[in-house]
């Protein structure tokens, strides 16, 4: 399929439409740039007609070599299986773009983070407060993704504006970013008006390590083991989607045998997230036998991953063109018995949560995301399908999880019971694939793809078990990272969580936070 | 409520079985943990745990530490909600800008005699992220770093044993 179902579509909006050029580099990706007058209009149109929130929007510093900026808008087109992107220059010596938020809120993170990073005013956009760079420790005007960003110029700080909520009886409760328990650092400023909560400000940022910026000048070998760090829960589906971004950089195709082990290891990673989470939930409400039972099957994984691959969170696997690690039969019968295994201890749990009421009270209907909320916000994944947002990589893109006739799973009412249904269902279903991928795995093949390097960029995605794990990548003619832009699905879903969380009381925020259960260091980067 | 009591008296105490190497490792290098915090710790050691910028990975192997198979707990190793109940601060991450001074503080608010337990390779040194615009790491600059406990994340044995020889000092 070519671009002109797309551009005619869009047509339908925009009659005068013209696009500077369209060109598609790989089957799955249509590039799609534009004037940056039209921009705009062109982003709101494929967002109705599509329809697709803002899956990725963000900056490049082409200055050196072409005196401007470019910035590229991605939309997902899940009933063509196809990735739209659209590309505008942005002139460097007055640096600014009309803002999209006010007319597709999905944009708004992303627009701050553009200001923030590269100093591109989205114009229009009534919120610039930064996300990462914290005014307390780094003075404005130091653009850290910027080519000619050296060292922090020393300069005034500043000091971050809550959003504030007046009235009589309200009062404000701030939390973190150290918390009580084993977790990520991050604020929570909640507003009360007795016991509901009535308005949660998060602040971000504190795992922010520059992440973006650490890539650039890497060759992709160095850099695959830098995307395996940036969230640690998700590493298999981060270096996946990495990978994969430069396999298409550098026209290699994997085999067949490499697609269905990617395939195996994807679904335990979501596996042993998928139980800890169940059992989180348990614990949050303060059920700790299902939590233990649950932490006895994420152990029971994370040893199966150690056998089969030699770490625990399945690190060091993935390289491009290829896996690291092979299955020889020994291996494929240990997979299977300890799944089967798995299953039936997980059956259990899902008996033990099912069977008690006073469980089933405190999940249900608590921390309920409306789907019209979540597709404004342009949530995604898990958090998305349990609202009714019926979207998932691994059902629409062409692959293996088409040949074994994937089954995705959506829930209606958006709550924490729905969100723990999805989770169970999608365990279940993440069983199943592993016995279907072992049994359709073909042979031996040797296939040694030895990358060149090569110039290009190409967008890499999988669906890990938050939802979208997103790459996309840009190299020079000797194969080094010019830029690698990441977005993980926490960073779309982190807000989704400020509107779940209205009405319910500050003791169910445990709760409802650990059913979306999103990552600290795969949003702040 | 009566499907688990049901189970529970059909089925009895279920033992799980673990890998014998692997539970009498765990069971002799936590049996001398027990004595040795006994002696110098009276009973327990109380950990506060702090992310400055981890991936999370080295969060969850201290989680699972805490799981039944490992279950730190019963040799007498506390994970605790404030620093101020803690003996240990535990530190993962190559503490990024935002987080300095939260981690200082963290560290005034511990009552003496205290010490910090560095955890995962970004806590050693900043790791792969020591290069970046935003790492004012590591930990041993900013606070009194009495004990590594590398890995990359270390997993719940290694803990456990890092713990084990760093006591028998």
């Amino acid at each position: 399929m070519d671009g002109s179902e797309i551009i005619s579509g869009i047509k339908t909006k925009l009659q005068d439409f013209n696009a500077i050029s369209v060109s598609k580099n790989y089957s799955d990706e249509i590039c799609i740039k534009v004037d940056p007058q039209v921009f705009k209009d062109t982003c709101l149109a494929l967002h109705k007609i599509l329809p697709s929130p803002v899956m990725m929007l963000f900056a490049l510093d082409e200055r050196k070599a072409m005196g401007k900026f470019v910035i590229n808008a991605v939309f997902a087109s899940f009933r063509r299986s196809q990735w739209v992107i659209l590309t505008m220059d942005i002139p460097q010596e007055n640096p600014c773009f009309d803002s999209l938020a006010k007319s597709m809120y999905s944009a708004n993170l992303f627009e701050r983070e553009i200001w923030e990073m590269f100093g591109i005013e989205p114009k229009g956009n009534p919120d610039l407060r930064r996300l990462y760079l914290h005014d307390e420790v780094w003075p404005q005007g130091n653009y850290p993704l910027r080519k000619d960003f050296q060292k922090m110029k020393v300069g005034n700080l500043g000091e971050y504006k809550f959003g504030r909520v007046e009235g009589e009886g309200i009062f404000e409760v701030p939390v973190g970013p150290v918390h009580a328990g084993i977790i990520g650092p991050g604020h929570f400023r909640f507003s009360v008006a007795g016991e509901p909560i009535i308005n949660l400000e998060i602040r971000f940022g504190f795992t922010h390590r520059g992440v973006e910026k650490i890539f650039e000048g890497k060759s992709i070998s160095d850099a695959i083991r830098f995307s395996e760090r940036v969230s640690g829960d998700s590493s298999f589906a981060h270096s996946l989607s990495f990978a994969q971004a430069a396999e298409k950089i550098s026209g290699i195709s994997v085999s067949l045998r490499t697609a269905y082990l990617r395939g195996i290891f994807l679904e335990l990673e979501r596996m042993y997230n998928h139980a800890n989470d169940a059992g989180g939930i348990a614990l949050d409400v303060g059920f700790s036998f299902p939590a233990a039972y649950a932490s006895i099957i994420k152990e029971s994984i994370l040893a199966l991953n150690e056998k089969l691959t030699g770490s625990r969170y399945l690190k060091n696997i993935n390289s491009v063109g290829r896996v690291s690690v092979d299955f020889d039969g020994s291996k494929k019968s240990i997979l299977q018995e300890s799944i089967g295994k798995i299953k039936q201890d997980f059956d259990e749990l899902v008996k033990i949560l099912n069977s008690s009421v006073s469980f089933m009270d405190r999940v249900d209907t608590a921390g309920v995301l409306k789907k019209k909320t979540a597709f404004d916000l342009g949530v995604v994944g898990l958090a998305g399908r349990a609202s009714g947002i019926p979207t998932d990589l691994r059902k629409y893109f062409p692959g293996i999880y088409k040949e074994a006739k994937f089954k995705m799973v959506t829930q209606g009412a958006g709550d924490v019971l729905a969100r723990l249904r999805v989770r169970i269902f999608e365990f279940e279903e993440s069983c199943r694939l592993i016995e279907e991928f072992a049994a359709r795995m073909p042979g031996d093949e040797k296939i040694e793809n030895d990358p060149k390097p090569k110039e290009g960029s190409a967008l890499g995605y999988v669906e890990g078990w938050r939802g979208p794990v997103l790459y996309w990548l840009k190299t020079d003619s000797s194969g080094l990272i010019e830029r690698c832009k990441i977005v993980d699905p926490s960073f779309h879903n982190w807000q989704a969580l400020s509107y779940a969380v209205l009405g319910n009381i500050i003791p169910d925020f445990p709760l409802c936070n650990k059913s979306f259960d999103l990552s600290y260091s795969g949003n702040d980067l | 409520m009566m499907y688990i009591l049901k189970s529970r008296i059909l089925k009895g105490v279920v033992t799980r079985h673990i890998d014998p190497k692997l539970s009498g490792e765990i069971e002799s290098a936590g049996l001398e943990l027990k004595s040795l915090i006994r002696k110098k710790f009276a009973r327990s050691l109380y950990i506060r745990e702090v992310d400055t910028g981890s991936c999370g990975a080295c969060e969850s192997e201290i989680i699972s530490a805490n799981n039944p198979i490992y279950d730190i707990q019963r040799f007498g190793i506390n994970f605790v909600a404030s620093p101020r109940h803690a003996d240990a601060l535990l530190v993962t991450g190559p503490v990024s800008k935002n987080m300095l001074v939260a981690l200082k503080k963290t560290f005034e608010a511990m009552p003496e005699p205290k010490f910090v337990i560095t955890l995962g390779d970004c806590a050693l040194n900043g790791g792969i992220f020591k290069d970046s615009y935003y790492i004012e790491g590591p930990v041993k600059d900013i606070l009194p770093a009495a004990l590594h406990i590398p890995g990359c994340p270390p997993t719940p044995m290694a803990i456990i044993k890092a713990l084990l020889a760093f006591l028998k000092k």
